[in-house]
């Protein structure tokens, strides 16, 4: 088992211990030399998970996680769902003992299942239950294959205890398959030839993008394409898809260009029906159409290429114009060339020009940006933009990588500073389950440590308490990290939700609080942290505090060492 | 006699607007506005940009009591007349902060 795992190159495995996959764990250890992979010790099977998520979006590879098949899966699901939400490869092993005449009482019958997979299925790409150590190679080299093809998405592997702990005999005739990726298809040339028809001959294309780019190539080729069409591009975030630098990035009038648009694309795009409708979140639940008659929709993407049934992560159908299906980032050389050819001379002109009057449009959204940052500057919570501001000014000469979301900042990352590198930032949890958010992070700050990047992590409260030992994790493994918190001291949107909800019911909002803020205690971050060996200072409430306490920190993680600081700011 | 009374309206009115204001704070606070709009009326992702420099305050009035978006609107029942007044001395009362030219880290931003 150990053999295959290092035949596929992965370089860590994430697990609480247990004693269903005690054979391999000390495999790992003692035959494997706990190096290639190394194993990752982790207090929450979701924080397992959750680590190898981050990792596998800021490298582009799976880490392992393993668990057991029945209390360790449960734990990990939620997670599960946000890998497969958000099109992520990681790879699960189970342990699991079938024979009932070897299960040791007790214990090794609560901890095995028939089928461990059907409680996940829903929500991986692939499972299965290999009977013989020749099967276990092959659905394992089978099983990186499935999740490393877009559009990815977990597996999971149960690897039975017989298989683990027996002794090897014949072992001549186990033979490791060979590895062959699946090199991700392109739309289909006559399609994109008629996509780019569309958009060429268009007044107001609009390019928007989801979960494209993977590669400094990819995001030059979107560039290019941006540049050559002169469209405005709206970045939803899924990953980091255009540089946040560049004059064509418009992703904070996504709103009115939609509405002005006479064709527009979207690239691995997921809620294609939420960007061209206006669903607002009052009693009457209304719709209306965003885009004007006529609007043509062309949507290229992986996502039509595989979906199951019961979750409906899928979203709503979306009648679009033009749908091809094909990995975006691999379309795009010929999207570009057949958007090249179609281009007459005489309409350079035209293009041009409005290139450069999304230039200026840009330039007045950075300047606007820029004064409503100031406005509550030395505001009491600490303002977000003031949170995102300092930070930047700590981090932005270091080869920096955001290893966290940044919406419930109000996205003031991206509207200050410099994304300009495909690494820049790697998303969001995907299926918005909360809890991902610190085991993420130190995933990915592996990948930033290997790689000679500097992680940053903007630490929600609420999500921090879910599973607080990835601090720990963090810790003993020496994962440089640094966390600065967005403590709002509260589940804020559920703040917000009930509030809404006592509006409509004409009750008030005097209750909003209940269930739903983090108060009465405040919770001490900082003493947390400490508690499990972490550098932390908190809670910070005056905004002039933020840039040194950022220095001392920032010290400790260029030790090699994750710190955290506790900030209490606004709610968003 | 109008000399003088005029001469103690003038000399309460800025207490009177700075007690109202205080309490327009506590209002916006307990009401809820701060969720989405921030604590300064800064505005987020959430919310629009509240202060400095509100809305008037009939435009303001008009559009707490009969929106239909995604602002729940709050009737007279959930926040009275008297306490939309105050939340608008609030308002008012935040002045405009330094420029993003006038903070070093927002000027030197690209």
């Amino acid at each position: 088992m150990v053999d295959v795992i290092r035949s596929l190159d992965v370089k860590y495995v994430a697990a609480n211990p247990g004693s269903s996959f005690r054979g391999l764990h000390e495999s790992l250890l003692n035959y494997g030399g706990n190096t290639k992979p190394e194993f990752l010790t982790c207090m929450h099977e979701e924080s397992s998970v959750a680590m190898a998520h981050g990792y596998a979006k800021a490298t582009g590879k799976p880490m392992l996680f393993l668990a057991h098949s029945t209390v360790g899966l449960q734990h990990a699901a939620m997670a599960l769902y946000n890998d497969w939400c958000d099109r992520v490869p990681v790879i699960g092993i189970l342990g699991n003992i079938m024979d009932a005449a070897k299960r040791r009482p007790n214990i090794e019958w609560l901890h095995t299942a028939q089928d461990p997979a059907a409680m996940v299925r829903d929500f991986v790409k692939w499972d299965d239950q290999p009977a013989s150590l020749q099967h276990f190679g092959e659905s394992l080299v089978r099983g990186h294959k499935i999740a490393t093809t877009p559009p990815m998405g977990p597996v999971i592997l149960v690897a039975d205890g017989d298989l683990q702990e027996m002794s090897l005999h014949g072992t001549a005739e186990l033979k490791i398959p060979k590895a062959s990726p699946t090199r991700p298809p392109q739309g289909d040339d006559a399609a994109l030839a008629e996509a780019a028809k569309l958009l060429v001959g268009a007044v107001n294309p609009v390019l928007i993008v989801d979960r494209v780019v993977r590669t400094a190539e990819g995001m030059a080729q979107l560039v290019t394409l941006a540049e050559t069409l002169g469209a405005p591009v709206v970045d939803q975030g899924g990953r980091m898809n255009f540089p946040t630098t560049h004059p064509l990035n418009h992703t904070d009038r996504a709103g009115g260009l939609i509405r002005g648009a006479d064709v527009i694309l979207t690239m691995e795009v997921t809620d294609v029906w939420g960007l061209i409708n206006e669903y607002i979140d009052n009693e009457e639940r209304a719709v209306s159409s965003k885009i004007k008659t006529g609007t043509k929709v062309i949507s290229l993407g992986t996502g039509d290429l595989y979906l199951k049934s019961n979750y409906q992560d899928f979203q709503r159908y979306a009648p679009v114009d033009l749908s091809i299906a094909g990995d975006a980032e691999t379309s795009l050389p010929a999207l570009i060339a057949a958007v090249r050819s179609a281009i007459p001379q005489s309409q350079q002109g035209a293009i041009a020009q409005r290139r450069d009057k999304l230039a200026q449009a840009y330039t007045k959204a950075r300047v606007a940006a820029r004064e409503a940052a100031a406005i509550a500057w030395d505001a009491r919570p600490i303002a977000t933009a003031r949170l995102a501001a300092e930070l930047w000014a700590q981090i932005k000469n270091e080869d920096w990588v955001l290893v966290s979301g940044e919406g419930n900042l109000s996205r003031w990352p991206r509207r200050l500073w410099t994304f300009d590198k495909h690494y820049r930032h790697i998303g969001h949890a995907g299926g918005a389950g909360v809890g991902y958010g610190i085991a993420a992070a130190v995933g990915a700050a592996i990948a930033c440590r290997d790689a000679g990047r500097f992680a940053v992590n903007i630490q929600t409260d609420g999500d921090l308490m879910y599973a607080p030992g990835a601090l720990w994790t963090a810790v003993h493994h020496k994962i440089p990290l640094l966390s600065v918190m967005h403590n709002n001291r509260a589940y804020h949107q559920e703040v917000m939700h009930i509030q809404r909800m006592a509006n409509w019911h004409n009750r008030g909002v005097d209750r909003a609080h209940i269930g739903t803020t983090i108060t009465d205690p405040f919770i001490d971050y900082a003493g947390l942290a400490k508690s499990m060996g972490m550098w932390a200072e908190g809670p910070i409430t005056d905004p002039a505090a933020l840039g040194p306490a950022l220095k001392r920190a920032i010290a400790v993680v260029k030790q090699g060492m994750p710190a955290l600081l506790d900030v209490v700011c606004q709610p968003r | 006699m109008r000399t003088l009374l005029l001469l103690a309206a003038l000399w309460t009115a800025p207490a009177m607007a700075v007690d109202s204001a205080a309490e327009g704070k506590q209002v916006f606070i307990r009401v809820g506005c701060y969720q989405c709009h921030g604590y300064a009326g800064q505005g987020g992702s959430a919310g629009l940009k509240l202060a400095p420099e509100p809305l008037p305050y009939d435009a303001l009035s008009t559009f707490v009591r009969g929106t239909t978006g995604a602002m729940p609107a709050y009737s007279t029942t959930l926040l009275p007349d008297a306490d939309l007044q105050k939340i608008y001395a609030y308002l008012k009362s935040i002045k405009k902060g330094p420029s993003a030219d006038d903070i070093p880290l927002l000027k030197n931003l690209q």
